[in-house]
């Protein structure tokens, strides 16, 4: 049921024009930060409303929407957003990542392989991947404007100097189509390698720092790294304990007062998917 | 790093500074200061506080825009070419490359969060360099070179003292091998002990890589140490310059004589 009360997904219609001008310089450009002029939302900042704004402008009454945190769709934060917009926009809403037209996310890249047609908009709490040793915005501002990327291969060997190996799990750098170094915002690095080539549109929005990015389809985007120290897409090395699948990133969850673990699918909707069809896990009732 | 023979004649300057002349608001910052610099030289520029000496650095180095003049760098690939009105992003590529600036304060020149091995490494990697093991051993090596042992490469820049500091900032500048080095008071601030073996490091370096270096200083031992000539600053202005030991040992403007007096009475 719409509330009349709002415009079609909450912001009006000046507003969207002006969050699509700036995605549509973000696609021109991938990887680079679009300033924008941020609304405030009904929902407090670090609860995705750089995403939301995202959302809004991009979605039509024909859409589909999901909505996952972290990988799951039953979340607050995830259902919230997903009753904001079933009540500011009226349009369908689904868990099924195949069903979905629009997904927005907050952590995580679903692990089906996503399509042509479909929009992936991301939460975004840092945009900026060259803030933690150089916190001058005029300064990276200039360094991204003259690829001088040097700073982000210090703080990938700060890494291996202090750990042995590059330690950095989340929102790890990556350089977008040979050009733009970019923050993939707090993902596992296991989902960096689905950010290239990816057939959707994947939109990046962060509410509080005001900025916009975006990948088009088929975007090459690579994960930094040395020589001798490659890129790998890691995650824990067990099979899921519900479904089995031995190629999904997994969240380890406690099953009981003594303490017991087990390994599960992050993204609820594909486990949900494979348990049906017969893929059994070890824990799986 | 590109690897071109160095096809500069020893009649080209290597940096020619024209008529240089900065002001803030109606105060004089410095005022057309002219100089060349020859490969393997160095430039000592000395005057009491205030003179100018660290707005012309600024102003040569590319770090502040002058309201006049030229300087001339007679670059790898173009030959001489005017830096102050060259493009930003060739200049800052210059500043990272060919050119380098040791700071008067460490924080001003090094990454204070950052491991020692990682404030040496930044410029390999800021030129592509994207091998750990070789960046490691690169450093390791400069460290050495600097007198700091390499058990500390992993160590963050602020655990350091201020004389480790300050030759940590050095190795960071020479690890690419530049070509010009710009220093503002490299001492300044150091104890005497402290003082006197940056003195004899920097020496040794000097006369090992060949440096060609600019160096401004109010310490006139600092000047008799390492550099071939001299310039002499007062009120924004050069009043004297010539070969180090003429001008110390013979000064010719009063100013001069006051400042070489002062020196030999502390
Ligand atoms: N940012 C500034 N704004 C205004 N005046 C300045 C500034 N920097 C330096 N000056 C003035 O310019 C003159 C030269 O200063 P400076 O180049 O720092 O001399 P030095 O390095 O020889 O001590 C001094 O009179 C100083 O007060
Ligand atoms: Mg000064
Ligand atoms: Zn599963």
């Amino acid at each position: 049921m719409t509330d009349r009360d709002y415009n079609f997904a909450y912001l009006d219609e000046q507003t969207k024009k002006m969050i699509r001008r700036a995605i549509l310089k973000g696609l021109a450009i991938p990887g680079y930060q679009v300033p924008f002029a941020s609304r405030e939302m009904p929902m407090p900042y670090g609860w995705g409303t750089g995403g939301v704004q995202v959302s809004a402008a991009v979605l039509t009454p024909d859409d589909t929407l999901k909505v996952i945190d972290q990988g799951a769709d039953d979340t607050t934060n995830a259902v919230s957003i997903r009753g904001f917009f079933e009540r500011t926009a009226g349009v369908a809403t689904t868990t099924h990542t195949k069903d979905a037209t629009v997904i927005q996310t907050r952590h995580r890249i679903p692990e089906a392989a996503l399509a042509e047609g479909q929009v992936l908009v991301y939460q975004v709490p840092i945009p900026e991947p060259l803030r933690f040793l150089e916190p001058r915005e005029t300064e990276t501002r200039k360094m991204h404007a003259l690829e001088e990327y040097g700073l982000m291969h210090v703080k990938l060997y700060e890494d291996i100097a202090r750990h042995g190996h590059i330690a950095t799990a989340y929102a790890y750098p990556v350089k977008v189509e040979g050009r733009y170094v970019m923050d993939p915002s707090p993902i596992p690095k296991f989902d960096n390698p689905k950010l290239s080539d990816c057939p959707a549109i994947q939109l990046f929005g962060a509410g509080r720092e005001q900025r916009i990015y975006a990948l088009p389809p088929y975007t090459r985007v690579e994960s930094l790294d040395f020589a001798d120290h490659p890129f790998e897409a890691s995650k824990a090395d067990h099979p899921c304990g519900l479904c089995g699948a031995t190629d999904s990133y997994l969240d380890e969850v406690i099953t009981d007062d003594a303490g017991a673990r087990m390994f599960v699918c992050s993204d609820t909707d594909h486990c949900e998917d494979r348990q049906p069809r017969g893929h059994r896990g070890k824990d799986a009732a | 790093m590109r690897d071109t023979t160095d096809t500069t004649d020893t009649d080209t300057a290597l940096l020619s500074v024209r008529g240089i002349t900065k002001r803030y608001g109606a105060h004089i910052g410095c005022a057309d200061v002219s100089f060349d610099l020859f490969p393997g030289e160095v430039m000592g520029i000395v005057g009491e506080s205030g003179s100018g000496k660290t707005t012309l650095l600024n102003c040569v180095a590319g770090h502040m825009a002058p309201d006049a003049g030229e300087v001339i760098f007679d670059t790898r690939d173009g030959g001489p070419r005017d830096t102050v009105t060259m493009s930003e992003p060739e200049r800052r590529m210059l500043g990272r490359t060919d050119w380098a600036f040791v700071h008067q304060h460490a924080r001003d020149g090094l990454r204070m969060g950052v491991s020692a091995g990682g404030n040496v490494g930044e410029r390999l990697m800021a030129v592509g360099a994207r091998h750990y093991g070789d960046i490691r051993d690169r450093a390791t090596d400069w460290l050495t070179r600097v007198e700091i042992e390499s058990a500390r490469i992993d160590d963050r820049s602020s655990t350091f003292s201020g004389g480790m500091q300050q030759r940590l900032q050095i190795a960071r500048n020479l690890v690419t091998g530049p070509r010009l080095v710009f220093m503002d008071e490299p001492t300044g601030g150091l104890d005497v002990s402290v003082q006197a073996r940056l003195l004899d490091l920097l020496r040794g370096l000097v006369r090992d890589m060949g440096l060609s270096a600019v160096i401004v200083t109010h310490d006139l031992a600092v000047v008799r140490l390492l550099a071939d000539r001299l310039m002499v600053m007062k009120d924004g202005r050069v009043v004297e310059d010539g070969l180090t030991d003429q001008v110390l040992d013979d000064p010719q403007h009063r100013y001069t004589q006051l400042l070489v007096s002062s020196v030999l009475q502390a």
